[in-house]
């Protein structure tokens, strides 16, 4: 039995099953990430006066991944219209494009994810605070590439976009001198818990959407030849999904970089 | 595998891509204005409402030219306008329940 509307428009939606599918998808989506921007809304204007953090993020990183998803959008737009016309090494040149900035955004990415993993803050026994990179360690001493700041001056590691030209040093701490140490991770605070979670998500949807433009651009191709009208529903309907990847990434970059 | 088919369509490469080239010209100066404007010494809430406006103009501009959003049919925009309400009203929940404390309390 064949499967109807699978390239012809139905006649009462005007839309063939797949474009309708992904737009109710998205829909869903829509909902998904929005119940997480809420959630970030009420975090962050529950947060108490100077303890919500700004300028930990890297706006040069987090503006490059804005243009790397923006260029992205665009080829993959450009590699449907070359489905369109029937140009298939600019479709395969197009979507090869996609992916490889797909790639890129995931590796800038997980930078920032692994500078975050390797930020510690560091409460001594008399106090004070030590916060840096680390170095190296071993079981006598912890080395960080930081500062350390009176106890009672916490809000200094909240607001670092106040503080211009922080001095780093090479601090090595004794580990019988250490109360607590943690890294900036998830559970660091209530704001890497929701950029965590927040652009987690997001980078699984990257990854998903990865998933699927190579499998269209390798395998998937195969339909070119067989069904070329429904390969070009194909890519217009992953195109959808990745303009939308675009779409949140749109928004949570002023969030948690900007704001 | 043929390098081409016969798929008969009034879209062209060129055409397309001039538009994109366009649209990725406002999104890279729009991104600009956003980052700009976070780093001007205006009150938190104006400057989170200005940042967001712009974003809405990005955003904007990817779903109506790079979706084609502009020409989609009705039952798109019917799909498109249920979200959007769902969207507003879990935020209009969001920012009423900023404002909810148990009976006896305050802020």
């Amino acid at each position: 039995m064949e499967i109807p509307y699978t390239t012809t428009a139905r006649p009462d939606t005007g839309l063939y099953n797949a474009k309708l599918g992904i737009w109710l998808f998205l829909a869903s989506e829509v909902m998904l990430f929005g119940g997480l921007f809420s959630a970030y809304v009420l975090l962050r204007v529950g947060a108490p006066e100077g303890f919500w953090p700004h300028g930990w993020l890297s706006v040069t990183l987090g503006t490059v991944n804005t243009l790397i998803l923006a260029l992205s959008a665009i080829t993959t737009l450009l590699a449907w219209v070359a489905c369109k016309v029937g140009d298939f090494r600019k479709f395969k040149m197009f979507h090869a494009f996609t992916l490889l900035l797909a790639l890129t955004f995931l590796c800038v990415k997980s930078y920032e994810y692994h500078d975050k993993w390797i930020h510690y803050e560091i409460h001594l026994k008399d106090g004070r605070i030590a916060d840096g990179h680390l170095e190296e360690q071993d079981d006598q001493t912890v080395t960080i590439l930081g500062r350390i700041i009176p106890g009672d001056q916490e809000q200094l590691l909240y607001d670092l976009r106040s503080q211009k030209n922080i001095p780093k040093d090479e601090i090595k701490l004794d580990r019988s001198n250490i109360l607590k140490m943690e890294n900036y991770g998830p559970r660091h605070n209530t704001f890497t818990a929701i950029y965590f979670t927040m652009t987690g998500l997001h980078a699984l949807h990257i990854l998903g959407g990865c998933v699927v433009i190579g499998f269209l651009w390798g395998p998937g191709t195969r339909m070119w030849k067989t069904d070329h009208e429904r390969f070009t529903n194909r890519i217009e309907i992953s195109g959808l999904f990745w303009h939308f990847v675009d779409l949140v990434w749109i928004f949570l970059f002023p969030v948690l970089y900007l704001t | 595998m043929s390098d081409t088919t016969s798929t008969s369509t009034s879209v062209d490469i060129k055409s397309t891509a001039r538009l994109c080239g366009v649209v990725l010209f406002v999104i890279a100066c729009t991104t600009a204005v956003m980052i700009y404007t976070s780093f001007q010494p205006f009150g938190w809430p104006a400057k989170v409402a200005l940042i967001l406006g712009v974003a809405v103009v990005n955003a904007f501009l990817v779903a109506s030219y790079l979706m084609h959003l502009l020409s989609e049919k009705k039952m798109v925009f019917i799909v498109g306008f249920f979200t959007v309400c769902f969207f507003i009203s879990l935020m209009g929940l969001t920012v009423w329940a900023m404002q909810d404390f148990p009976v006896g309390t305050t802020k």
